[in-house]
């Protein structure tokens, strides 16, 4: 548990270290992400170190969304004044990213870039 | 009531309210019973009623938001795992992000436009699909709300983990990998825990979408709004 920790916080720790010395505008949680990956696939760590702890978390991320939802009750106002362009730009969007998505990914896979 | 603003009652109030709430989906099988959803609607009826503020449920519950950073950084075993048949497709997996991440952008801009939506409004729609973080900074150098961003992005989640697979389905997205990244670059960190439900391979082509996308976005966000006029 002691070992899950110190990588997992550790990945965290350089990934917000690494935002802060270069002033990259992108969270220091998937740049640990990344450097997760990367030590994995490098072999610097085995994949049973971390597994247990790690799916832990994983099974569980939905969880964690729960406090930060529940601070949509200081905008209910906000929202309420726009309320349809937010909800129905929202909705068209979301939908129009799902299918298209996926469907660009599917006819790229199947008729895809010729190879050479 | 002094009660209830203790630290201990709110994290054991928010974690029983998930598990009765995953007690009912598991009863009734009905999908628009997300967990997640239901927890959060409860535990906010439940403040107005009780008359607890936002500000000492969030102190007690904040101890539970501390795991949501260790939990994408987690996300990156299975990404580890599916590291091989990501490499076998790369150009698919760039060209579908690439694409899905612009009409995203596009998409919510100009509806909202469209729709009326004061400029403030727009910005703050313009990253919805990416994870939190990501959102509010580009929100932020855009001269939006990022508060709003973080409300908007959460409804964004809600709704892909919801309507998600069933869109999908009727939307003849079909292959596994395919459906696994739209719902993470649809609906970043929430798409892609009901993605991990359905599976190790939904969910790590779901985180992999989760982190083109906020790649992506937080690139070609400000570039995009501009050549639409936006900003």
């Amino acid at each position: 548990m002691v070992k899950q920790c110190t990588i997992l916080f550790g990945c965290l720790a350089v990934g917000d270290f690494l935002v802060w010395l270069t002033g990259i505008k992108l969270p220091g949680s998937i740049i640990g992400m990344l450097l997760l990956t990367a030590i994995l696939q490098m072999g610097w760590i085995k994949l049973e170190w971390i597994k247990g702890f790690s799916d832990f978390l994983v099974s569980n991320l939905g969880f964690f969304f729960v406090p930060p939802g529940v601070a949509l009750m200081l905008y209910f106002d906000v929202i309420a004044a726009e309320f349809w362009p937010i909800v129905i730009a929202t909705v068209v969007s979301t939908i129009l990213v799902l299918v298209v998505t996926g469907h660009v990914h599917q006819w790229v896979r199947k008729y895809g870039i010729p190879k050479r | 009531m002094e009660f209830l603003n203790d630290n201990f009652f709110i994290i054991a109030l928010t974690f029983g309210v998930y598990y009765a709430a995953k007690k009912l989906q598991a009863y009734t099988g009905w999908v628009i019973l997300n967990p997640i959803l239901v927890a959060i609607l409860v535990l906010i009826g439940f403040l107005k009623v009780t008359g607890i503020s936002y500000e000492s449920y969030s102190k007690g519950a904040s101890i539970i938001d501390f795991w949501l950073k260790p939990a994408i950084v987690a996300l990156g075993v299975p990404l580890y795992l599916q590291l091989k048949s990501i490499k076998r497709q790369l150009v698919p997996l760039l060209v579908s992000q690439l694409v899905g991440c612009v009409i995203g952008i596009v998409s919510v801009v100009l509806t909202a436009k469209w729709l009326g939506a004061s400029k403030e409004i727009i910005v703050s729609l313009a990253p919805k699909s990416v994870t939190t973080p990501i959102a509010m900074e580009v929100t932020q150098s855009l001269g939006g709300i990022p508060s709003l961003t973080a409300a908007i992005v959460v409804i964004v989640g809600l709704f892909g983990a919801v309507c998600g697979f069933k869109l999908l389905q009727v939307g003849r997205v079909k292959s596994p990998i395919a459906q696994g990244l739209s719902m993470g670059t649809a609906s970043h960190a929430v798409g892609t825990s009901k993605a991990m439900e359905y599976g190790r391979k939904y969910g790590a082509y779901a985180s992999l979408g989760l982190i083109l996308n906020g790649l992506l976005t937080a690139i070609l966000a400000p570039i995009v709004l501009h050549l639409m006029g936006i900003v």
